[in-house]
């Protein structure tokens, strides 16, 4: 620890120091600590969506330092980051975690002047507004929990306090995915997902706080419940929409529940199931099967996410440094481009655009029509020239947001009745 | 379990009769002393825990030690419980009908109706051949053979029995029961083969010398005979299929629960003192089924 402490820097020392220093720690390219760097080992761990090991790879060609990558289940992230602090250095979370393990003060915020692309950061994660004129939507909404008043701050603050809790990485607009071959005519609302017409042919997720958005975009579809906000139901709400669901599983609409991404791919692709809630890459992984599937875009709009990168408190001196370094390297261009063309978006999209073909950006971000094969970055072929991602651009998609992915103040009660859902 | 070692180590000390009397005791324990320390360490100490934990109580994303009965409360208050405890024993009802069944069968063919030592052995190898692949695998394969448009469905529609795909090979208690008997039947040939090796035929020949038909032998002398190898095969079934929690899960497309899903999804989601709690009732219940077991046949004499 000696050899760290000795090149600790505030930033008082650091505008000291002189501009060999400044410059390593505010532009992107990597810093030339030599031989120390190389020793660094910096542990991040996160859901499966964006722990990839290419990223581990190119990290340590570009910026010389190890990334060890753990990849867990999002409900194995939360207990991490809220009972092993000493587990872990960076944290990949999505925002509505971010809210649940805050509090414990396991994380810290950073600063936003060290980040060098923070002015491009898409202003969802900002001030809440894709566009000047947009509307916030309900839930977990990421600039909510996205700044607190200073460093050690425990409050989230509705402004850009200059100190963030997460750096954005990754997020995405989910809703329902169709068969349309099986189905045969058009599907434009989420109440269909119940509609008797699919009985023995539907499938939920079973992961509660996740499927109980869904089954509200669903409920207020059908117009039985108006919610206040559903990313924060009352428990009169959760009775309801928790009855009308039972019902239909008793009546059996429901083919299965799925858990994983992998169950997912296979009841869709086996054609077990023809409408079922669906995450984006699990449409690609039916689709690359050539089985037709279609990420289905619908009126009442899109129920969507955000994750992020959050620093452990305990890392401090060079460990620190490098992991601005990191997320600096994260935001300058090459994941996005990596995730982008997944379908995700990344959080400063126009960095990402140097490290895509006119095609793909065109194709992924502006909604525009392939002009020739879109493939991924696994090779595998998506689409073909000619062809539009389904909902459009991506002003169209995430502008389209109903609800953000949550963390309900009556989470405990959801659960049981989640639970009895499961059982009954 | 407790209860049979203590058996075990029993007879242990005893043989182990030492040359110099004053030592005798010493001698004694300290043989039972290695099988203690690890039954005490892995079993009785982790039981302990929980026992210990489902008292305490849970925020959402911690526990804390405290002395309350709030789990217990909530377990025994909800009557999610106690469908779920129902269908877990329907489970190990059904799927101990069936492995007994097939089992039994399975090992009486080997025992009785195979004459050569070197055959008997090979047929009862084929029996495992499937367990050197994993349980989920064994399980999983099933999902594609009884889907909609599975191998099962597609046979049955073109032998023209049905006319629309049958939906309930898949996803439901019948899957999960038939995965079940899949996986665990060979839990109950192996006891039931190896109690059915060790009757004396003359006593079958002296039967039938005595005149008794083919189902009497049966029932009157192998049926008894083998009472402790069902005994050990039925506990090895019934505190499987108690215990399984991803069987149902897989095959049941999540629709249905047992004790074993309550509890992953209380970890899951951090409850750790609540899934405690249902464990030990779990616990409670599959030792108070092996009492009950238990009180029919006398394990122990019969080995």
């Amino acid at each position: 620890m000696t050899s760290i402490s000795k090149v600790r820097y505030s930033r008082r020392s650091m505008l000291k120091t002189g501009a060999a220093a400044m410059a390593g720690a505010t532009l992107p390219a990597p810093m030339v600590w030599g031989q120390q760097t190389k020793d660094i080992t910096l542990r991040q761990f996160g859901t499966g969506v964006s722990n990839l090991n290419d990223v581990a790879n190119k990290v340590k060609e570009d910026l010389g330092f190890t990334l060890e990558m753990t990849a867990l289940d999002s409900d194995s992230v939360t207990q991490r980051a809220a009972t092993q602090p000493g587990s872990f250095d960076i944290a990949d979370i999505e925002y509505w975690i971010c809210k649940k393990v805050w509090p414990t003060g396991n994380l810290q915020a950073m600063e936003t002047a060290r980040i060098a692309n923070y002015d491009k950061i898409v202003g969802i994660f900002r001030n809440g507004l894709l566009t000047p004129d947009s509307t916030i939507a309900q839930g977990t909404a990421p600039h909510t929990v996205g700044f607190v008043e200073g460093p050690g701050g425990t409050e989230f603050v509705d402004e850009e306090s200059g100190w963030m809790t997460l750096i954005p990485t990754i997020y995405n607009a989910d809703t329902l995915g169709i068969r349309p071959d099986l189905i045969g005519r058009p599907i434009s609302n989420w109440s269909e997902l119940l509609n008797p017409e699919f009985a023995g042919k539907a499938s939920i997720l079973d992961i509660s706080s996740i499927g109980i958005m869904d089954m509200a975009m669903v409920c207020e579809s059908m117009g039985e419940i108006t919610y206040a906000d559903k990313g924060n139901m009352t428990r009169e709400e959760i009775d309801q929409t928790i009855a009308i669901f039972t019902e239909a599983k008793q009546n059996g609409q429901f083919r299965a529940f799925w858990k994983s991404f992998d169950e997912s791919v296979n009841l869709m692709a086996s054609g077990e199931v023809v409408i079922q809630s669906m995450w984006s890459p699990a449409i690609t992984a039916v689709k690359s099967r050539g089985i037709p599937c279609i990420y289905q875009p619908l009126e009442e709009g899109y129920r969507s996410w955000g994750g992020g990168i959050g620093l452990s408190s305990n890392l401090s001196g060079m460990e620190l440094d490098a992991a601005y370094d990191y997320i600096n390297w994260y935001l300058s261009g090459w994941v996005g481009g990596y995730l982008m063309r997944q379908g995700y978006y990344s959080a400063v999209p126009e960095t990402s655009r140097d490290f895509m073909t006119e095609n793909e950006w065109g194709y992924w971000f502006e909604g525009k029509e392939a002009t020739d094969v879109i493939t991924s970055p696994t090779g595998d072929a998506l689409a073909q020239a000619g062809e539009v991602r389904d909902g459009g651009s991506f002003q169209e998609r995430m502008g389209a947001v109903a609800c953000w992915n949550a963390v309900m103040d009556e989470n405990q009660y959801m659960v049981r009745k989640w639970n009895e859902f499961i059982a009954a | 379990m407790t209860e049979q070692t203590a058996s075990l180590d029993a007879p242990a000390a005893a043989r182990a009769k030492p040359r110099r009397a004053p030592s005798r005791h010493a001698a004694g324990w300290l043989l039972a002393a290695p099988l203690a320390a690890v039954l005490g360490l892995f079993l009785v100490l982790p039981i302990l825990m929980i026992a210990i934990v489902s008292f305490w109580g849970a925020t959402e994303f911690s526990i804390y030690p405290a002395f309350q009965f709030d789990n217990y409360a909530f377990l025994f208050g909800s009557d999610v419980t106690y469908r779920v405890f129902g269908n877990t024993l329907k489970y190990a009802l059904i799927t101990w009908l069936f492995t007994l069944l097939i089992g039994f069968t399975v090992a009486y063919y080997l025992a009785f109706h195979i004459r050569s030592l070197t055959w008997q052995i090979a047929l009862f190898l084929l029996c495992t051949i499937p367990f050197w692949t994993s349980n989920i695998i064994r399980m999983i394969s099933w999902i594609p053979f009884l889907g909609r448009e599975g191998i099962a469905n597609s046979a049955l529609l073109s032998w023209g029995v049905i006319d629309a795909p049958l939906d309930w090979l898949l996803f439901s208690d019948f899957s999960v029961i038939l995965a079940f008997v899949h996986l665990y039947t060979l839990f109950m040939v192996v006891p039931i083969f190896n109690t059915m090796m060790r009757i004396d035929t003359s006593l079958i020949e002296a039967a039938v010398d005595a005149g008794a038909t083919g189902w009497q032998v049966l029932w009157h002398v192998i049926v008894p005979l083998t009472k402790p190898g069902i005994m050990i095969g039925t506990i090895f079934v019934v505190t499987l299929v108690m215990g399984d929690f991803i069987t149902v899960r897989f095959m049941s497309g999540s629709q249905s629960a047992n004790v074993g899903r309550l509890i992953s999804n209380d970890i899951g989601l951090l409850q750790y003192p609540s899934a405690s709690a249902t464990a030990v009732i779990l616990l409670i219940t599959v030792l108070m089924v092996i009492g009950i077991l238990l009180r029919f046949v006398d394990i122990r004499k019969e080995l």
